[in-house]
C-alpha cells in the first residue's frame, strides 16, 4: 500500500512530501510481532496518515484491528517494523517514550495506587523539575478542569471509576501537551457515565486546543467525539472522514457494517443504465442511483444491497417487501424488529414519537418500506 | 528496515543497559562460571580432558550405590511428602477441618528450621540411646541411621514444600466446580477422582519433583542420621575435602547436579503451562460444601497425629537443652548453655551478620532482575531469568565445590573472606525473590509503569517511584527469606566456611559429630529463636502479615 490517505478536506494529489500543516504524520507505518513459534502478525500493515493541529482523531475498529498497537507505536511503546512517524515533519521513530511528551489516558487509568491524587497528577511535573509552587498551582488547575477539586489527599483506590477516570485526563492535562493520546478511556465505566465523560473530554480537548488520538471500539464514542475517524480492520485503513462522511458514505461493505450495522440484502442487477442501477429484492425491483454503486456494475452481478436499519419503514399496510416479525425488542425510544422475508434477516429500528406506540408482535405478517435513495451496493 | 524489538529503546538508555550487563556479569561470574570450573575440574584431572573420573566412578560400587541411595532415597521421600502434604492441603484447604489456623502455621515451621534439625531430635528420640526405642519401650528395631532414618526426617523436613504447593493449586480450582459435579448427580467421591484430583494433577507432578530435587540435594539430614547409607551430596563432600580428591568430588557434584537440574526445568515447566487452570480472578471464598462428619474427623486426626509429631520434635530438642547426658544421666542442668555460650556466641554474631548483610542485597537484586525479566525486552531477557532460577536448582555441593575452585587463585582470591559467604548467599537465595518479584509484577497492570515511562521517567526512576513501592510485599518476602535461608544454609557454605568466618550450621554439625548432643540442641534452639525473631520484626516494621511474607499457603 502506498497511497497517502488523507482527510478530504484536503487534496490528496502531493502523494509522498507530508503536508506542511500536519501535526503529525505516520507514513507506511509496520508492526510485526513474531511469537516465541516463529509465526508472524502483522498488527498494523502499512498505514499512512496525517493529523492536523488541534484534531480530534479517532481509530476505530474492531478489536485485533491494529489500533491500539498504532497508538502505542506512537507512545513509543512498540517500535515500528517499518515505516515513520514524524512530528511536526520531524521523525521521532528514535525518540525513547519518556522524551515524547505525548501524555495518555490508560484503559486502566493506570494510576499508581501507592501515590495520593495531588502525587499522581504531580508525578509528570515532579520529573521536568518544576519547582513546588509550580506544581501546587497546575495541579489545582487541572483538578479544577477535571473537577476534582477537594479530592487530592485520597488514594485511586478510594475513588469511584468516573473519578479514577478524571484523576487519569488530569495528570495528562496537567503536563500541557500539544498532543493526547487516548486508548478506550471509557470502557471500563457504565453507560451513562461514558456518555456524560465523552462530552467532557470533548470539552476540555476543544477548549485547550489540544491535538488528541482516541483508539475505541465503540462506533456511538467515535461518532460523537471526532472531528475525524479512522477506521481500521486487519491492521490496514479502510477509510478516513468525518463522522458524517463514514455513516453516510461507507467507502466499502466492512464500513457499512461496522460504522452503520446495516443490513446486507443478497439481491442481482437487472439492468444498468446512465443514472439508474435495477436490482431484485425479493421478487420486486428497486431502482438506485448510479453514484451509490461500484462503478464496474454489470448486468446480473451477484451483489449486496445495504441498507441502514433506520432507513426503513415498517408497518401493516402493504409495502415493499413482506416478511415476519422474528424477534421484537422495545427499548424505549426506538423498537428493533428482526424480519425474516425470503430467508434473510433484516434489522429494522422504529423511533417510537409520542407516547402511543403501535407494537408488531412476534410472529405478525408485516411490510417493509425500503428508501432506494438511502440504499448502497456493493458487489458480493 | 527490520528493526529489532524495542532494541534502539534500550539504547538510548544507557544506565538501564548499563544495568542489564552487570546483572548478566554477575550471574556469569557467581553461577556459570562456578558451575565450569567444577566441570572442568572432573574432566581435567590430570591437566588433559579425561573422562577417567566418571568411568572410576561406575566402575566402583561404592561411588556407584551413592548415586542409587540418592535417587532411591528421593523416590521414595518425593512420594511420601508429596501424599502427606496433598492430604493436608486438601484437609486444610478443602476440608477446612477445625483448627486449620494452627495446621498451617506448623507447616511453616520446619522451613525456618535449621537444616538438621529433626535429624538431630530423631537421634535423641529413636537412636541408640534414644528415648523412645531405648527407655520408654526398650526395643530393639535395629539402628535409625540409614535409610529408614532419612526417610522419616527428610518426610518431616520437606512435606511443607509440597503442601505449599498443593494448598495452591487446591485454592486455585473453583469449588463451583465440584459443586455442579454433585448437582450433575456425581457422589462426592467420584467428584474428589474425576474433578478434583485431574485438576490438581499437575500441581502434584509438579510438587513431587520438587520434593525429589530438594532430598537428593540434601546434605545436613544425611551427614547425621545417614550412616553407612551413602548418598552423593556427602560422598562428593567428603571426596572433595575429606579425601582431597577434587576431581572425584567434582564428578560427583556434577553427577548430583545434572538430574536436579533437569527435574528443576521440568517442574517450572509444569508449572507455568498449568492448562488446566482455573482460576476465575474472583478473590471471594464461596462456601464450602458440606462435608460428611467422618470424613472431617479422619483428616483431622490424621493432621493431628502429623503435628503432634512435628512438635514432639522441636520438645525434644528444647528438652536437649536441658538434659545433662541424654540417655544416661537425665538431669536438669544449664551447663550446654554455658559451653555454647563460649563456643557459639562469635559464631552466632557472624553468622547473622553476614545473613543480614547479605539479605538487603539478595532482595533488590532479585526485585531487580523481576523488573527486568517481566517488563523490559532485550536480547537474552529469558536467558536472565533463567539463569538466576537456576541457581535454585544447583546443588548446593556444587555451588560449594565450584566456588572453592573458581575464586580460590587470581583474579578471584576469595577463598576464606566474609565476602564469598555473603556472595554465596546472595547468589543461592535470589532465585526466591525473583519468583516473588515477577509473581507480583505480573498481577500488576504494565499499564502503571507505562504510564511512568508516558509521563517522562526512565526505568530507573520508574522502578523507585512506581515498580518497587508496588512489589513492596514480594521485596520483604524475598528478603526474609534470604534471611532465613542465609541463616539456615550448610550444604554450600560447609565448604567456604574459615576458622575465621565460620558459620552457626558448621558449627552444630561438629558438636553432634563429636557428640555434644546436648550443646547442638541448644545451638539448634538459638538458631530458631534468633530466626523467628528477625522474621517477627519484618512482620511489625513492615506491616506484612504471615501470608504476605511467607506466600499463600501460610495465610490466614
Amino acid at each position: 500500500m502506498n497511497s497517502t490517505i488523507t482527510s478530504t478536506s484536503h487534496s490528496p494529489k502531493e502523494d509522498h512530501k507530508p503536508m506542511e500543516s500536519a501535526h503529525l504524520t505516520i507514513s507506511d507505518l509496520v508492526k510485526v510481532f513474531r511469537d516465541g513459534s516463529g509465526s508472524e502478525t502483522r498488527a498494523v500493515d502499512g498505514i499512512s496518515l496525517d493529523i492536523e493541529k488541534g484534531e480530534f482523531v479517532t481509530l476505530l475498529g474492531p478489536s485485533g484491528c491494529g489500533k491500539t498497537t498504532t497508538l502505542r507505536m506512537i507512545a513509543g511503546f512498540e517500535q515500528p517494523t517499518g515505516g515513520e512517524i514524524r512530528v511536526k515533519g520531524k521523525s521521532i521513530n528514535p525518540v525513547p517514550p519518556f522524551e515524547r511528551n505525548m501524555p495518555m489516558v490508560f484503559q486502566s487509568y493506570a494510576l499508581f495506587p501507592h501515590l495520593t491524587i495531588f502525587d499522581n497528577i504531580a508525578y509528570g511535573l515532579k520529573l521536568r523539575k518544576a519547582s513546588r509552587e509550580v506544581i501546587r498551582n497546575e495541579v489545582a488547575v487541572a483538578s479544577q478542569m477535571v473537577n476534582l477539586v477537594g479530592l487530592e489527599k485520597r488514594y485511586p483506590g478510594e475513588l469511584s471509576g468516573g473519578q479514577q477516570q478524571r484523576v487519569a485526563l488530569a495528570r495528562a492535562l496537567v503536563l500541557k501537551p500539544e498532543i493526547i493520546l487516548f486508548d478506550e478511556p471509557l470502557s471500563n465505566l457504565d453507560a451513562k457515565l461514558r456518555i456524560q465523560t465523552r462530552t467532557e473530554i470533548k470539552r476540555v480537548q476543544h477548549m485547550l486546543g489540544i491535538t488528541a488520538i482516541y483508539v475505541t471500539h465503540d462506533q456511538a464514542e467515535a461518532l460523537s467525539m471526532s472531528d475525524k475517524i479512522v477506521v481500521m480492520n486487519n491492521g490496514k485503513i479502510m477509510q478516513v472522514g468525518s463522522p458524517e462522511q463514514v455513516y453516510n458514505h461507507p467507502a466499502d461493505p466492512f464500513v457499512a457494517d461496522f460504522i452503520g450495522n446495516a443490513n446486507f440484502l443478497e439481491s442481482q442487477v437487472t439492468a444498468v443504465n446512465d443514472t439508474g442501477v435495477t436490482v431484485t429484492i425479493g421478487g420486486k425491483n428497486f431502482v438506485i442511483d448510479r453514484g451509490r454503486v461500484y462503478p464496474e456494475v454489470c448486468v446480473g452481478d451477484e451483489v449486496y444491497v445495504t441498507v441502514k436499519p433506520e432507513a426503513m419503514e415498517i408497518s401493516q399496510d402493504p409495502g415493499d417487501l413482506t416478511g415476519r416479525v422474528d424477534v421484537n425488542s422495545f427499548v424505549g425510544a426506538v423498537t428493533e424488529y428482526k424480519v425474516e422475508f425470503d430467508g434473510q434477516f433484516i434489522t429494522v429500528i422504529h423511533s417510537n414519537t409520542g407516547e402511543t406506540v403501535t407494537l408488531h408482535h412476534m410472529d405478525d405478517e408485516v411490510s417493509i418500506h425500503l428508501n432506494p435513495e438511502y440504499c448502497r451496493v456493493y458487489k458480493r | 528496515m527490520a528493526q529489532n524489538l524495542g532494541g534502539s529503546i534500550i539504547g538510548r538508555e544507557w544506565g538501564l543497559r548499563a544495568t542489564i550487563i552487570l546483572v548478566f556479569a554477575l550471574l556469569g561470574l557467581f553461577i556459570l562460571y562456578p558451575i565450569f570450573s567444577v566441570l572442568r575440574m572432573s574432566l581435567t584431572p590430570d591437566g588433559g580432558f579425561s573422562m577417567e573420573v566418571y568411568r572410576s566412578i561406575f566402575d566402583h560400587a561404592r561411588y556407584f550405590r551413592s548415586i542409587r541411595n540418592s535417587v532411591m532415597l528421593g523416590l521414595i521421600v518425593a512420594t511420601l511428602a508429596t501424599t502427606i502434604g496433598f492430604i493436608m492441603a486438601f484437609a486444610i484447604e478443602r476440608l477446612r477441618i477445625p483448627g486449620h489456623h494452627m495446621f498451617r502455621s506448623l507447616a511453616i515451621l520446619p522451613i525456618v528450621s535449621p537444616p538438621f534439625m529433626f535429624a538431630l531430635s530423631v537421634i535423641l528420640l529413636f537412636g541408640r540411646s534414644g528415648l523412645i526405642t531405648r527407655h520408654i519401650f526398650n526395643l530393639d528395631v535395629g539402628t535409625i541411621y540409614g535409610l529408614r532414618g532419612l526417610i522419616l526426617v527428610q518426610t518431616v523436613n520437606l512435606f511443607p514444600i509440597a503442601y505449599m504447593t498443593l494448598s495452591g493449586i487446591l485454592r486455585g480450582i473453583d469449588p463451583d466446580l465440584e459443586t455442579c459435579a454433585l448437582n450433575l448427580g456425581a457422589r462426592r467421591t467420584h467428584a474428589f477422582f474425576t474433578v478434583t484430583l485431574p485438576l490438581a494433577v499437575p500441581g502434584i507432578l509438579a510438587s513431587w519433583l520438587i520434593v525429589f530435587v530438594t532430598s537428593m540435594t540434601d546434605f545436613g539430614n544425611p551427614i547425621i542420621i545417614g550412616g553407612d547409607f551413602d548418598v552423593l551430596s556427602v560422598r562428593a563432600y567428603l571426596e572433595f575435602t575429606g579425601m582431597g580428591n577434587l576431581p572425584r568430588g567434582a564428578a560427583l557434584a556434577i553427577l548430583l547436579l545434572t538430574p536436579t537440574v533437569l527435574f528443576f526445568m521440568l517442574q517450572k515447566r509444569i508449572m507455568n503451562n498449568r492448562s488446566y487452570q482455573t482460576i476465575t480472578g474472583k478473590a471471594a471464598r464461596r462456601n464450602m460444601l458440606p462435608v460428611p462428619p467422618v470424613a472431617r474427623i479422619g483428616f483431622a486426626l490424621f493432621a493431628a497425629v502429623l503435628s503432634l509429631f512435628v512438635i514432639m520434635l522441636y520438645g525434644t530438642i528444647i528438652a536437649g537443652s536441658f538434659i545433662q547426658l541424654w540417655g544416661v544421666d537425665w538431669s536438669f542442668t544449664w551447663r550446654h548453655f554455658a559451653y555454647s555460650w563460649d563456643v557459639g556466641a562469635s559464631t552466632m554474631g557472624r553468622t547473622v551478620l553476614l545473613a543480614l548483610i547479605s539479605t538487603p542485597i539478595t532482595a533488590f537484586l532479585g526485585m531487580i532482575i523481576a523488573f527486568l525479566v517481566v517488563r523490559r525486552r532485550f536480547a537474552g531477557r529469558h536467558f536472565m531469568e533463567l539463569l538466576a532460577m537456576l541457581s535454585y536448582a544447583i546443588p548446593g555441593t556444587a555451588i560449594g565445590i565450584g566456588y572453592v575452585l573458581a575464586f580460590n587463585d587470581a583474579p578471584f582470591r576469595w577463598s576464606g573472606t566474609a565476602f564469598i559467604l555473603v556472595t554465596a548467599y546472595v547468589f543461592r537465595n535470589v532465585p526466591i525473590g525473583v519468583e516473588g518479584g515477577i509473581a507480583a509484577l505480573k498481577q500488576i497492570s504494565s499499564e502503571i509503569e507505562e504510564s511512568s515511562t508516558n509521563l517522562g521517567a526512565n526505568s530507573s526512576y520508574t522502578f523507585r517511584t512506581v515498580t518497587l513501592p508496588l512489589i513492596r510485599p514480594a521485596f520483604f518476602a524475598g528478603a526474609t527469606f534470604a534471611f532465613v535461608r542465609a541463616m539456615t544454609a550448610i550444604s554450600a557454605i560447609i565448604f567456604l566456611v574459615s576458622a575465621r568466618w565460620n558459620h552457626m550450621t558448621v558449627l552444630i554439625l561438629a558438636q553432634t559429630e563429636i557428640l555434644r548432643l546436648g550443646a547442638a540442641s541448644v545451638m539448634s534452639f538459638a538458631l530458631i529463636v534468633v530466626v523467628m525473631t528477625v522474621i517477627f520484626l519484618i512482620m511489625k516494621l513492615t506491616g506484612l502479615d504471615r501470608s504476605q511474607v511467607f506466600g499463600a499457603g501460610a495465610s490466614q
